[in-house]
């Protein structure tokens, strides 16, 4: 089975040194198979990611992508960081109510995440306070919806010719 | 009357900073008086012929040194993200295949092991072995394509056309294998659809015998040819620092210095078992970028070799799948003459294969850097979000920075050195 190696040390490490930091405001930290995953307040993302930064060696974003959790009504954030000196990973996650969809922008800790964000934009309708050009990247300017959301669908949603639901769509 | 600024050089005048923000800068005498800049607007793209594929950059221009430059993409965007949702785990593979199409193979075994994760699949070493063996084959033509056009773009086409055929042959052994060429699909969730057949073996081989010869001949043209190398040190250098804040990953972060690959970070596919070096350029500029290739396509011929060796001393010539019912197909004489073999047959096809809920992220060294798959999974058919880690996507974005200040004539050399490929950075 492929799958990254555990750096148990690594994980331990982080986890103390973020609940020594954050406290509460660190919801939730799981394994979640062979990553350490972490759940986050919104309004400390900002500051927990520049920790993890300058602190604990987790200074290469890997991915950030935004999601959208239809069940609760929320869409997130989902990051990944990796530290290449000393072989770890780590996954972040976290939330936001739907009818506030404002995130702090990252821009300003690696330049990297520019357009990860205007992706995150794009498809999620996410908006990063502080982003230089939070513009469309992927899809027209003028496309009226946000299509990764959960509520948007992929074919015509009129067509009467056709039926999946014996493909359990 | 006070003493006069003198007249800055035209050295001078490139350093200057662009301010078309503050619009009152060009109400300035003092600016308005000893301002010598001729700045015009030069749009790149969107079809262009030397920037292979689709890309837009509408670039400020002094003279002709650049000044800044605004990208435009997405132009062959698909929505793979939205369409994966839609689609049974196995047929995802065909969309991976369209991200990079120069390394198809790559981008499929990424996503076959990315759901091998989430399932818990143990793969047996043979099918370790020619999954490598096809990755590094892939890669050696991904190479191919990128430093023959760093040749053609510095105005040397004879390299391109020799080399060329060789990407032919690789698509040769790809045809044998899968019955595709470029987007190849190849390879199945738990293993390959197949065993390689005597003459895929042959032509493999025959690949690895002949290829070094021919790849000689293409270093003996630019390699140490003193016009390229004029041409291309010091084009378009990036430091490793920047590199890494923008996210570079694969040759172009090597170029940099970083000695950063995912195959001996997190070995996948037994990649511990084989012995190679990470090549690692110091500059991070154009000649960098083409020697780090160059290099890594020996250690692939490497690889492949030891991948062979290994193959050899291994008794078993028939394994070319995982032992998973849920996922590999059963033999065809059985689904056309036995009803259970039938039926299982067509519980695979229509994607009732089932999968535990969970989030796995995955990545693998592709053409251009680390390609992740991060997969969620909430035990349904389809997956419940899956985001590509698209390598170009993450480094295009540093293009603007690394062009600033040079010739346009070195812009496209840039580009084409950092092996930019549209279907990856549009997803």
């Amino acid at each position: 089975m492929p799958a990254f190696a555990i750096n148990a040390e690594r994980d331990l490490l982080v986890t103390e040194q973020l609940g020594a930091a954050f406290g509460d405001r660190i919801l939730k930290s799981e394994q979640q198979g062979d990553m350490l995953c972490f759940t986050v307040r919104k309004d400390s993302i900002h500051e927990v990611l520049a920790f993890l930064k300058d602190k604990l060696d987790l200074t290469f974003l890997t991915t950030l992508c935004g999601m959208h959790y239809a069940d609760r009504d929320t869409l997130g954030l989902v990051i990944h960081l990796h530290s290449m000196r000393n072989g770890h990973r780590i996954r972040l996650k976290t939330e936001t109510p739907l009818k506030d969809p404002v995130f702090p922008t990252f821009t300003d800790l690696w330049p990297a995440s520019n357009w990860m964000e205007r992706e995150a934009f794009d498809f999620f309708g996410l908006r990063f306070t502080g982003h230089p050009d939070l513009r469309r990247i992927l899809n027209m300017e003028d496309f009226p919806a946000f299509p990764l959301r959960k509520d948007y669908p992929l074919e015509d949603p009129t067509r009467e010719d056709k039926d999946d639901s014996y493909f359990g769509r | 009357m006070s003493e006069q600024p003198k007249t800055p050089s035209k050295a001078e005048e490139r350093k200057r900073p662009v301010d078309l923000v503050r619009p009152d800068y060009w109400q300035h005498d003092m600016v308005q008086a000893h301002d010598t800049r001729e700045l015009n607007t030069l749009n790149l793209g969107p079809t262009h012929p030397a920037t292979h594929g689709i890309f837009q950059n509408v670039l400020t221009m002094d003279g002709e040194f650049i000044q800044s430059a605004e990208q435009t993409i997405g132009y062959i965007h698909r929505a793979f993200e939205k369409l994966a949702e839609r689609r049974p785990f196995y047929q995802i593979t065909t969309l991976t295949d369209r991200m990079n199409y120069c390394s198809s193979p790559i981008n499929n075994m990424g996503w076959h092991m990315t759901v091998e994760k989430l399932c818990g699949i143990e793969l047996p070493k043979r099918v370790d072995y020619m999954r490598v063996i096809m990755m590094e084959l892939a890669r050696i033509s991904d190479h191919i394509i990128c430093n023959s056009v760093i040749g053609v773009d510095t105005g040397a086409l004879t390299g391109f056309t020799y080399i060329f055929q060789w990407r032919e042959k690789i698509y040769d052994i790809f045809e044998e294998v899968c019955g595709a060429r470029l987007t190849t699909n190849m390879g199945r969730i738990g293993g390959f659809d197949r065993n390689f057949t005597e003459l895929a073996w042959e032509r493999i081989r025959a690949f690895v015998k002949e290829f070094p010869a021919a790849l000689k001949e293409f270093e003996a043209l630019l390699m140490r040819n003193r016009i390229f190398m004029d041409r291309t040190i010091n084009c378009g250098p990036f430091p490793a620092e920047r590199a890494l804040a923008y996210g570079f990953t694969g040759p172009n972060l090597r170029a940099c210095g970083v000695d950063y690959d995912v195959r001996v970070a997190n070995p996948y596919s037994s990649y511990q078992d084989f012995d190679f070096i990470i090549p690692v350029g110091q500059n991070g500029d154009t000649y960098d970028r083409f020697m780090v290739r160059d290099q890594e396509m020996w250690e692939s011929l490497s690889i492949i070799r030891q991948a062979l060796e290994k193959l050899d001393k291994m008794p078993d010539k028939k394994t070319f799948q995982a032992a998973v019912p849920a996922w590999v197909l059963p033999p065809k004489e059985e689904v056309y003459n036995q009803m259970e073999a039938l039926i299982w047959h067509f519980k695979i096809v229509m994607g009732e294969s089932d999968v535990p809920v969970g989030e796995v992220y995955h990545c693998v060294e592709g053409g251009n850097g680390e390609l992740g798959f991060y997969l969620v999974s909430d035990g349904g058919r389809t997956p419940a979000r899956l985001h590509f880690r698209r390598p170009c996507y993450i480094y295009y974005q540093a293009y603007p920075e690394m062009i600033k200040g040079t010739m346009l004539s070195d812009a496209i050399l840039t580009m084409s050195s950092m092996n930019v490929i549209a279907g990856e950075l549009d997803a």
